[in-house]
């Protein structure tokens, strides 16, 4: 499957854990939406109320450790965010995350050639290529694509489930 | 390059002729399990996402052990209500749903249902337990539950491998669960994540499936995916199988791991995880002395028939410190009632012990001997962080059953060696 993504990048450090992306003490708020008016309000305030659809994250090593919420994928793909950058993911974000509606893309190198605000492409299965420079990435199975296409593993399985009744 | 222990199940399942780290591969589980903590949740999100048959109901297991009997009135009753809704709208196999007979994990493996060189997986973490009869089963969450459930697949990143070489045999007094608590103490809380635990080497042979099974359930505190052994003739004959036909889950000599660990066990003394960390790991000789007010023997790491065995060898002819309060849980009613036929319930009831019927109980939070404030337990459960057992100012004293055993009879921390 191809999929070619492009947009603004938000730059993130190494180990960025779940009470980062959106703090325990949010997590009882009734709906992702009011959650996600939260997300990273400790480590970039901004982020919230300034993140646009199709902006992407690159973080460094362990993107989404710490405690196992769904909520924390979830309240970074309420803004629109479709997808993540980062040297390696901790394991349950790493699922959560696709199960969300976020493509996730390894990649070792890129962090060190943008900044802030620069444009990134990403090619799915292909290469992330920014400042002129392009990175290999990562494989990912047209199954977990069909997932992000989808909107995230609920609709997704709605979706199957309504093709059944057909 | 030959294949780690893991790449081998996940190629297996997946129908691949090649893997390497970093791969995502779609497997086909052979089972699932959800058990009464997440029942409820599970029936909503089917619910949500319309899902009205399940891809292979013959596949799931429920496991009402967390919640049973019931000790909150209307909100526990709620989770045994959702568990049987489960099992009737989505028409799951009646010998499939296991109401008090025991704690999941240790159903899992007992009842043959997480078989070697299968891909299993659950709602709950210390799902990493059946990799001790060379099973690959990670824990999953509710919502990826349900779709797994729906569509029969679940996809799993092929994870880097850590290899455990084992040699010798335990000194008097040590056990399976000293070497998961010094492997703890080396690599710390984090240093599995992610990964594959493998375990080889010599004294393998030397480890029954309880022990295997001890192990590959605590390895889940390293954060580890998954902590496998490799198949034998102890797993065959356990789950009644031809060798032949599962000698295949082993890793090859030249497969390529991050690192090796490796371990003599004769060199392994009795070790506690002290108050409150799974890593915070002291050899019990510098903690000797130290007065206790409950000894807990059960739960998905130490509930097993060898387990009360090793504490009943202890106990017989004995009795506990008057102060203490002794507490044993058999892990399922198969173990309670073969521990009745070996005496060991005997043993223990006349030691002064209160005898629990088969569930998670105190390991996790829930009935019976719930800890007050400064109050302290010497648990063979497999976490002690804050508040898991009573307050948040209770502490909590991991350790293996016989270090509990000879702690119950001395009413403080005791070791067990040179004691038998």
């Amino acid at each position: 499957m191809e999929l070619t993504l492009t947009g603004k990048i938000w730059k993130f450090p190494d180990d960025v854990d779940t009470d980062t992306i959106i703090p325990g003490k949010r997590g009882t708020l009734p709906t992702i939406e009011e959650m996600g008016a939260y997300c990273f309000e400790h480590l970039r305030p901004e982020f919230a109320s300034s993140v646009k659809p199709g902006d992407i994250l690159v973080g460094g090593k362990n993107f989404g450790c710490g405690s196992s919420r769904e909520q924390a994928p979830a309240c970074i793909a309420v803004h629109g965010v479709k997808c993540i950058i980062a040297k390696s993911f901790a394991r349950i974000f790493f699922r959560n995350a696709f199960n969300s509606g976020i493509v996730l893309i390894e990649c070792d190198g890129i962090q060190e050639n943008c900044e802030e605000g620069d444009i990134v492409t990403v090619e799915v299965n292909k290469a992330v290529t920014v400042n002129g420079k392009s990175y290999p990435i990562s494989q990912i199975p047209d199954n977990l694509l069909e997932i992000v296409k989808d909107g995230g593993l609920l609709e997704h399985c709605k979706k199957i489930n309504k093709s059944k009744e057909v | 390059m030959g294949y780690t222990m893991v790449e081998k199940i996940l190629m297996h399942n997946a129908g691949l002729d090649t893997v390497k780290t970093g791969d995502i591969v779609i497997t086909k589980p052979d089972m699932f399990m959800v058990h009464d903590i997440y029942t409820p949740y599970l029936v909503d999100v089917l619910k949500k996402m319309g899902t009205k048959e399940l891809e292979n109901p013959h596949k799931l297991t429920v496991v009402f052990d967390h919640c049973m009997p019931t000790a909150v009135a209307n909100n526990d009753s709620i989770h045994y209500q959702a568990g049987i809704e489960l099992a009737e709208t989505w028409k799951l196999d009646k010998e499939k749903i296991h109401i008090g007979e025991g704690i999941c994990h240790t159903i899992m493996h007992e009842k043959r249902y997480a078989l070697p060189g299968t891909v299993v997986t659950a709602t709950d973490s210390h799902t990493t337990t059946y990799g001790g009869g060379g099973c690959f089963c990670s824990g999953i969450g509710t919502t990826e539950m349900a779709a797994a459930l729906t569509t029969g697949e679940l996809w799993f990143k092929v994870p880097e491998a850590i290899k455990v070489v084992l040699t010798g045999s335990f000194a008097d007094g040590s056990s399976a669960k000293d070497l998961i608590l010094q492997i703890l103490s080396d690599i710390k809380s984090d240093g599995a994540q992610y990964k594959s635990m493998e375990f080889v080497g010599p004294a393998i042979k030397e480890l029954g499936m309880d022990a295997r099974y001890t192990i590959a359930n605590m390895a889940l505190e390293a954060g580890a995916k998954c902590a496998l052994f490799p198949v034998d003739e102890i797993t065959a004959k356990y789950f009644d199988m031809e060798l032949d036909e599962i000698s295949w889950v082993h890793p090859d000599e030249d497969a390529e791991y991050e690192c090796i660990l490796e371990y003599d066990l004769s060199k392994l003394e009795p070790l506690m995880a002290c108050p409150q960390g799974v890593d915070n790991v002291h050899p019990v000789s510098e903690v000797l002395g130290q007065k206790v007010h409950e000894v807990y023997i059960g739960s998905c790491t130490n509930g097993s028939l060898d387990d009360l065995a090793v504490a009943a060898s202890y106990l017989e002819g004995k009795k506990v410190a008057p102060h203490v309060r002794f507490i044993v849980a058999p892990a399922t009613n198969h173990i309670y009632k073969e521990a009745i036929k070996k005496g060991y319930i005997k043993t223990f009831v006349e030691s002064g012990a209160i005898i629990i019927h088969p569930c998670c109980g105190l390991c996790c939070g829930m009935p019976y001997g719930l800890m007050a404030d400064d109050e302290i337990i010497v648990s063979t459960a497999n976490r002690n962080f804050i508040g898991r057992m009573g307050t948040k100012k209770t502490l909590i004293y991991l350790s293996s059953p016989a270090v509990a055993a000879v702690t119950a009879i001395k009413g403080h921390i005791s070791s067990p060696a040179n004691m038998n």
